[in-house]
């Protein structure tokens, strides 16, 4: 379908809880998780939302058109044409805030954790659900193209999850997640690790109503992704720079890497840890569960 | 390959909007720094238009330039890629303009 990689609308989205091997289907083309009731009615999009990504919302959007036909004659300055004045990603970031809206509702501290294939975010997840077994219940949402692999490697570990196959998809998106998480139903006050697909691109335009945002490097991977992609650092909080006990045997700047990631967003947070060996695990460890503690009220 | 799923919304939000009426133009405004290529929206806008009211519509891309000031001079910076570095040597930018990816207007027929 596309030629640039391959995506395709015939396209389904597979959930599968690995523990009971219960699997969903849902075409790609289906209505959001719970029909979410967005009518040609008033319009109730302010500019005041607490949203983090980065669409600009110039213009309070309060005209009271009419359901049907009746809003094309009220708004149609130019004949026929309508002025719709909408942000693309309008309706991912509604079901956005509505899954933070039901994530705070729990007290859930929900971290997307992004990175490319093979940084290692299976196993930070792994050795975390390990560590912090005594300190927190966590649940994981397992984004991949295909396969329940990295759904198993958790259930292994010890935690709750549900593998979100996206088929041809290239990220995670607010309405996948939507379901992910009510097949997945995590307790109140759980920590929910989302593992978005392995693609340091797509990831960084798709609010899935998350807490906080993690991109992880590992330093076999070149110390310039932060300045070849750029929009992936700018919007995360944190960065993992994983493997660190391969820094002896790989040509690795990690200055370098930490300045290029300060230069794309001098806020975001580094830590260096290896999944492999624990070093500097600890200091994640301190930082999810200040997110958990964030999310309970603390 | 994020434009097919940005070609979709856009097809979803004009669809919702059009009340049955058949869509001939779509004017969008993406802008230098939301990561998101003119081009291949315009390919998967065909592919995701057809067998919609929005089939064989003309889609009209306005590119906005990257616009920032900067944090440590109050300087203005023009960017083209969503990191850059002002005069005065800061890399601390506010992003202005440039991040825009808005359905503007629609006509139908």
């Amino acid at each position: 379908m596309c030629t640039t990689c391959g995506c395709s609308l015939s396209n389904e989205v597979i959930y599968t809880d690995p523990s009971t091997g219960a699997r969903q289907v849902v075409p790609v083309a289906a209505a959001p998780a719970d029909a979410h009731t967005h009518t040609n009615g008033s319009h109730e999009h302010s500019n005041d939302h607490p949203h983090s990504r980065h669409h600009t919302h110039p213009h309070d959007h309060d005209h009271s058109h009419g359901a049907g036909a009746g809003h094309a004659a009220s708004a149609t300055p130019h004949g026929r044409t309508i002025a719709l004045e909408q942000a693309i990603l309008t309706k991912n970031q509604l079901l956005a805030e509505r899954n933070r809206g039901w994530l705070a509702g729990r007290e859930i501290a929900a971290i997307n954790l992004m990175s490319s294939p093979g940084a290692g975010k299976t196993s930070i997840l792994e050795r975390t659900i390990a560590d912090l077994r005594a300190n927190v219940l966590i649940h994981v949402l397992e984004g991949d193209q295909a396969t329940t692999n990295d759904a198993e490697r958790i259930r292994s570990a010890g935690a709750p999850v549900v593998q979100i196959n996206t088929g041809t998809g290239c990220h995670l998106d607010a309405d996948m997640v939507a379901r992910g998480l009510r097949q997945l139903q995590p307790q109140r006050g759980a920590m929910v690790l989302i593992e978005n697909v392995g693609n340091l691109v797509c990831p960084a335009l798709f609010d899935v109503g998350e807490q906080a945002r993690v991109v992880i490097l590992s330093v076999t991977e070149g110390e310039d992704k932060p300045a070849k992609y750029p929009h992936m650092f700018r919007i995360c909080d944190l960065m993992l720079i994983n493997k660190v006990d391969l820094l002896p045997h790989v040509r690795f700047d990690a200055a370098r890497c930490i300045a290029l990631a300060r230069n794309a967003n001098p806020n975001i947070r580094v830590l260096r840890v290896s999944a492999e060996t624990s070093e500097g695990m600890e200091a994640w460890y301190a930082w999810l569960l200040q997110q958990a503690e964030a999310a309970q009220g603390g | 390959m994020h434009e097919l799923s940005i070609a979709n919304a856009i097809v979803e939000a004009c669809v919702e909007r059009a009340s049955g009426g058949r869509v001939i133009r779509v004017r969008l405004e993406i802008g230098a720094l939301a990561a998101v290529m003119p081009d291949a929206v315009r390919f998967c806008f065909d592919v995701c238009a057809k067998d919609t009211v929005l089939e064989d519509a003309e889609l009209e891309i306005v590119e906005i330039p990257g616009q920032a000031i900067c944090r440590d001079c109050a300087g203005a910076v023009a960017l083209t890629a969503p990191i850059g570095c002002c005069t005065c040597g800061s890399s601390n930018l506010r992003i202005v303009a440039g991040e825009e990816l808005r359905v503007k207007e629609m006509e139908l027929a």
